[in-house]
């Protein structure tokens, strides 16, 4: 029984210590001395290959997700012969929710995961070591880049990814089942804000690659260097990260339907 | 491995394609750049009842959408409803004794507001306030109404 809860107490202060390690991690790699001129090449480089080359799985799968909402949709909406309310529903749903959290669980795996693995097998093979040992600092030169090119990427790929998705629902509805086009953006308009609706579904993009990337290149940073300990690394990242932007969903929405 | 300047340019079409969809969602979306401060005025109107009629609703003179509702607040001493509303500059021509009535769309649409002209001279003015007005119909009321109706006949 008393190893019991000593193991709980040990689980209890590891976790704190986990929260409070990469929480000093994030800081570090933010307050750093602003050497714009320097960091913006990196993170253009970074931003191709977090943000550019995520694209293709963005825009396919808003482009489903648009059009299997429509067809859902519209399957519910004709019993109570309001198919004209289509467009709303679909914008409502992909600029409010889908888009932010789909976004950002395929960002979770496509770059989150890459991200992590890459910096890990760094720590692994000493390559970070080795910067130190050369007087640069890895955070600065590996982790601060991919960090900021993650921030800017997510509430861009979002972006994307909603516009697509209302695509593919306009493809669906308009062109397939035939609602009138003019209803269809016309009710979309009327019920879409852009404040509330269109700027805090980006803004909860942007929170979510913060957590995102922010997860992934503590994971890699902090891996434990061994073949086993990167895999463990990418999957917690791709695990924790999805569960973040879960649990941050429910919170950053009961605070903008609370009128914030 | 791509080079630097290819690179460099699929960022840059990547961050030009994010801000084209900004203002897709912002204009075909959530409608966004419609009546702004120097192309419309302010009229308000006063009502005994609202129902369900929203900021943003449409605002309409023979079902065509010339304005929106910009503010709902309620007198606090005559407990009424007054309903701010911004019209299109180019409908300068209201007379002053127009009236404005709550509409529902559909049978259970959304509320909107339809003015109705007058025949005065003199034209509605930024801060014209309406006071000739219909409410909203309440469902409930009617329903309401029907059944004390419905009763009396039985009599």
């Amino acid at each position: 029984m008393i190893t019991w809860i000593e193991n709980l107490g040990r689980i209890g202060l590891q976790f704190c210590e986990h929260v409070g390690s990469s929480g000093v991690f994030l800081l570090r790699t933010i307050f750093r001395r602003p050497r714009l001129v320097r960091l913006l090449p990196l993170v253009i480089e970074q931003i191709y290959y977090v943000g550019v080359l995520s694209v293709l799985i963005i825009v396919v799968s808003g482009l489903f997700i648009g059009m299997v909402l429509a067809l859902q949709g519209y399957n519910i909406l004709q019993r109570f012969g309001a198919v004209t309310q289509l467009g709303q529903l679909v914008a409502l749903s992909v600029v409010r929710e889908l888009g932010p959290v789909i976004g950002g669980l395929l960002f979770a795996g496509r770059a989150g995961s890459a991200l992590t693995a890459e910096i890990g097998l760094m720590q692994t093979t000493e390559q970070l070591a080795s910067m130190e040992m050369m007087a640069v600092n890895p955070l600065w030169r590996v982790i601060a880049p991919r960090f900021w090119a993650g921030v800017i990427s997510m509430p861009v790929l979002i972006a994307i990814f909603c516009v697509v998705a209302v695509f593919g629902s306009y493809l669906v509805g308009v062109d397939w089942l035939g609602v009138d086009a003019g209803q269809f953006w016309s009710n979309m308009q009327a019920s879409v804000d852009f404040r509330t609706d269109v700027v805090n579904g980006i803004i909860k993009g942007l929170v979510f690659g913060v957590v995102i990337t922010w997860v992934a290149v503590y994971q890699g940073y902090y891996t434990a260097p061994t073949a086993a300990g990167i895999s463990r690394a990418t999957t917690k990242t791709v695990v924790y990260g999805s569960l973040a932007v879960l649990g941050l969903d429910f919170i950053l929405t009961s605070f903008m339907l609370g009128g914030w | 491995m791509l080079g630097k300047r290819m690179i460099e340019f699929l960022v840059g079409l990547f961050m030009l394609a994010g801000i084209l969809a900004m203002f897709a969602l912002a204009f075909k979306v959530s409608g966004f750049s419609q009546y702004s401060t120097h192309d419309s005025f302010r009229i308000s109107a006063i009502f005994d009842n609202i129902g369900d009629l929203k900021v943003r609703a449409p605002v309409t003179i023979a079902g065509v959408r010339v304005g929106e509702v910009d503010d709902i607040k309620i007198d606090s001493h005559a407990f009424k409803a007054t309903v701010e509303m911004r019209i299109d500059k180019r409908q300068n021509k209201l007379p002053s004794d127009t009236t404005a009535k709550i509409l529902t769309a559909g049978l259970i649409g959304a509320n909107y507001i339809e003015l109705i002209p007058g025949y005065e001279e003199s034209d509605l003015k930024e801060g014209s306030v309406i006071i000739d007005t219909q409410p909203a119909i309440v469902l409930e009321n009617i329903i309401g109404q029907l059944m004390y109706k419905l009763g009396d006949g039985k009599k």
